[in-house]
């Protein structure tokens, strides 16, 4: 068997590795899934990269965000990665603290965040806010607040994700938590009967709503370009609330360990220039962190802006998540 | 006798102690492997045993009512003869394999809120069911596990030599008597194996339970797992909750070994399955009823995955075809591996039950294992093992094919050992007395009553393994994908209908693999 096992692996292996690169320097970054995947930035951001860089840029899937890091972790110094992309705000001080990451030496003063930004180690690279999506030929009477959601009629229901594994369910839960401090036990009290039912991830719930199970579902407040630039449908639009809406701010740092510390930092400029800036709007589907010389693409103005921006500082992200989660479970449970 | 106590050959021992070794190493093993790397301590608390009767309250009733709705289907399928039988008996296997995101919404667009059965209700006056909570993590439970149980239980009617039921018929006795003295038996061999893989099944399920129970009430373990492995990092928690899946399931499967009666019928000449009894009309009505519920249950979430991936099918871009067919050759692997496993683990514990019943009884055990295990632990308890040594990129589709074959060894085994056991004490003495060598006695005497089996069990293993999305994310290099990865990569890109294209063209290859093998191992089955 053990042969056999030998035999086999070498065959896939043989069927499945990729012509050997030529003996140009790696750089290897790893982000999340959807990030590699063809209909995200990585093929043309990899080509972008590669036509000025005299390297090869390999980038690696690696799940999502948290996944990302708990990689990283695991691995600690042996990783192969020189670069990780994909964490969030959420996530930097628990990042900070493995001193796994180095500092950057890029200049982040032109940064168009709707925040100002001081971080030695991580580099925004796009942004957005979350929001609750929903069909506009379908739902007439829009929701403005968390307040006015729980006022909705009996039958009016909402998906959402869980904090526990996914950063949109977690980045609610830090909305509420922020928008509301002390009372957010009693808004999830009200929203109880309101959610339909939490889902692990963000495909499952986006796939309930599209499927028509749900009258809204979490997602981001630019969801509704994806269907307006790629399939040309205006029906879905994302609920302005009066609270302000809670921003995810998506960064990218070096690693300590990387053997190919210059060419890292040469990505982590090359990723606010506006070459990869331009590309993130179209297929990442957020915010990108420098607006492009040739501004927003079409559709892009037909989203709403928030009058407010909700976001905990990343140092006291961890604390307060803990404290949420627990009237989250409390209150959903019941 | 002379077999009996002839020890094993070198060449058998080691496939079957490296097949245990495999075992172990990915349950025990990869557990142990993060209670090490962690390096903090940890006590459950309060709610994290809530958490664990939650899970095997949902999985006690799951299995229980998946293994009451099977046995009247098998009875049905085995005493009946139509036209068809045979394409219902290989679709039933399709809800087991579909990847979790497919089947919540395969099952939602049936008993959704937008669903089938919701909008008959409105169009004849009536509100929409509500089937999220308790009941909708049963229902999806059930729907996943009704097929596997009414295989396994179907298996054993097959196994009933004809010449019973010929007696029987002969000797007048009524349909009843028949099940009270031929069925009832063969249940008690069967059923308790079944309970158990079933409740172990459901005892990992994790975005299945979340999503249709409606939340965080129906938090399982496994979630917990993924919770403090993804969330908190906290290896020592995930170490600790898998060491309970762990327990629940060797607890229950000494149970279930306990409770089983092993029956031996006399032996028969191995002809095809011919019955004279159940002809009464209430019999008829009963199992077509049984029949058509039951279908009906399973095929409309597989008709509404048609319907939706039948236009995007036809536009997939070339990337899903190479992943596709990444899929298909570990699938075979994964497929022929375990069966290897399990037909040398089940050779190990035959021989072994002569001398160490207990010891043969453990092995059975260690081999459900793994079904009670978290896919997350082990894939992360592989790379802490494996990184230091090699670059986890080069070993993902191998690593993924192994897995796969250990996951599903444990259907295998359940199907292989019972038949090999039964052609042993049926046909070994004689072989012996013969004096076949070892090859003509495996060719002639067990393997004609090992085909269907072994085709089945090939069958589902592969299967089993397309629709896995097993470790491969945590060894995925950038440009190697499978089936279920490129639909979830397609899911998370808002690409929804290009994914529910991959997820029918994913479900009708798992289908294609297990026909293949299971109409295989059933070709020529009359045995000379």
């Amino acid at each position: 068997m053990n042969k056999f096992t030998t035999l086999a692996a070498g065959l896939i292996l043989t069927l499945a590795s990729p012509a050997l690169a030529e003996k140009l320097p790696k750089l290897t970054v790893y982000t999340y899934d959807s990030f590699v995947s063809d209909w995200g930035p990585g093929p043309l951001i990899e080509k972008a990269f590669e036509a000025t860089c005299a390297c090869d840029l390999n980038l690696v899937g690696a799940g999502d965000g948290a996944a990302l890091l708990t990689r990283l972790q695991l691995e600690g110094e042996r990783s192969e990665a020189d670069i990780a992309l994909g964490l969030d705000t959420n996530l930097t001080a628990k990042a900070t603290a493995t001193g796994l990451f180095a500092r950057h030496s890029t200049n982040t003063t032109n940064l168009d965040l709707p925040i100002d930004w001081a971080d030695d180690i991580f580099i925004p690279y796009d942004w957005g806010y979350f929001a609750f999506v929903y069909d506009n030929t379908k739902v007439t009477n829009i929701p403005n607040s968390f307040e006015a959601l729980i006022n909705m009629p009996d039958d009016f229901k909402i998906v959402i994700q869980d904090p526990r594994s996914s950063t949109p369910g977690l980045g609610l839960l830090l909305w509420v938590k922020q928008a509301y401090g002390e009372r957010a036990s009693e808004i999830w009290s009200g929203l109880s009967p309101k959610i339909l039912t939490v889902t692990a991830g963000w495909s499952e719930a986006y796939g309930m709503f599209t499927n028509g199970e749900a009258d809204m579902v979490l997602s981001y407040t630019t969801s509704p370009a994806y269907h307006i630039i790629a399939e040309n449908d205006l029906t879905k639009s994302a609920a302005k609330f009066e609270e302000g809406h809670y921003m995810q701010i998506e960064v990218a740092a070096k690693l300590a360990s990387s053997n190919q510390p210059e060419l890292a930092d040469k990505f982590l400029d090359f990723m606010i220039s506006d070459k990869f800036q331009s590309i993130i709007p179209t297929t990442n589907w957020m915010y990108p962190a420098v607006i492009p010389s040739e501004g927003l693409p079409v559709g892009f103005d037909k989203l709403i802006t928030p009058s407010k921006s909700l976001i905990i500082n990343s140092n006291e992200a961890q604390e307060v998540r803990d404290e949420a989660l627990a009237e989250w479970l409390t209150e959903l449970s019941r | 006798m002379a077999y009996r106590t002839k020890p094993l050959r070198p060449i058998q021992l080691i496939f079957s102690s490296s097949a245990f070794a495999l075992l172990l190493l990915l349950t025990l093993g990869t557990v142990i492997t993060l209670w090490l790397h962690a390096d903090i301590g940890f006590q459950l608390l309060v709610s994290d045993w809530a958490i664990i009767k939650f899970t095997i309250f949902q999985a006690l009733t799951s299995a229980t009512i998946s293994i009451l709705i099977a046995i009247p289907a098998a009875r049905a399928l085995s005493r009946r003869k139509f036209k068809g039988r045979q394409v219902v008996l290989t679709l039933m296997g399709a809800p087991f394999i579909l990847p979790t995101i497919v089947a919540i919404l395969g099952i939602l667009a049936v008993w959704g809120r937008s669903g089938y059965v919701s909008e008959f209700l409105q169009k004849i006056g009536n509100d929409p069911i509500n089937i999220y909570g308790f009941y909708g993590v049963v229902l999806a439970h059930v729907f996943f596990n009704i097929p596997l149980a009414t295989r396994l239980i179907v298996q054993g009617w097959t196994a009933i030599p004809v010449e019973q039921f010929r007696l029987a018929a002969q000797l007048g006795i009524s349909t009843s008597g028949i099940g009270r003295h031929i069925e009832r038996p063969m249940l008690r061999t069967v059923v308790p194996g079944a309970f158990l893989i079933i409740f172990l099944l459901c005892i990992s399920s994790f975005a299945i339970a979340l999503a249709l129970g409606g939340g965080p009430k129906a938090t399982t373990i496994e979630l917990a797992i993924y919770q403090a492995l993804r969330f908190d990092f906290n290896l020592a928690k995930a170490s600790q909750l898998a060491m309970i899946q762990f327990s629940l399931c060797a607890i229950l499967g000494s149970l279930a070994i306990f409770i089983t009666k092993p029956i031996n019928f006399i032996q028969g000449l191995d002809h095809e399955i011919e019955r004279w009894d159940g002809n009464e009309i209430h019999h008829k009505i009963f199992d077509i009823l049984v029949l058509l519920i039951v279908c009906l249950f399973l095929f409309l979430p597989l008709f509404s995955i048609i319907i939706r991936g039948a236009v995007p099918l036809f536009t997939l871009p070339a990337l899903v075809w190479i992943a596709a067919l990444n899929s298909i050759v570990v699938a075979v692997i994964s497929a022929f591996l375990s069966v290897g496993m399990a037909i040398s683990m089940s050779i190990f514990i035959i021989k072994m039950s002569y001398k160490l019943p207990i010891m043969s009884k453990a092995m059975e055990i260690i081999s459900f294992l793994i079904l009670a295990s978290s896919p997350l632990v082990i894939g992360t308890g592989l790379f802490i093992l494996t990184f230091p040594f090699i670059s986890p990129f080069t070993i993902a589709l191998p690593m993924t094919a192994l897995v796969n074959a250990a996951m599903s060894l444990p259907f295998s085994l359940r199907m292989i050992l019972p038949a090999m056991t039964n052609a042993e004490n049926q046909y070994g003495r004689l072989a012996d007395s013969l004096g076949m060598n070892d090859w003509a006695r495996f060719n002639i005497a067990i393997w004609p009553r090992l085909r269907r089996p072994v085709g089945f069990s090939i069958g589902l293993a592969a299967a089993l393994s397309m629709g896995d999305l097993g470790v491969i994310t945590l060894f995925a290099p950038p440009d190697v994908a499978t089936l279920p990865l490129v639909m979830y990569r397609m899911m998370s890109s808002y690409q929804l209908t290009g994914a529910a294209g991959v997820a029918l063209l994913l479900v009708s290859l798992s289908i294609i693999l297990f026909w293949i093998f299971d109409r295989g191992g059933r070709l020529e089955h009359k045995i000379r």
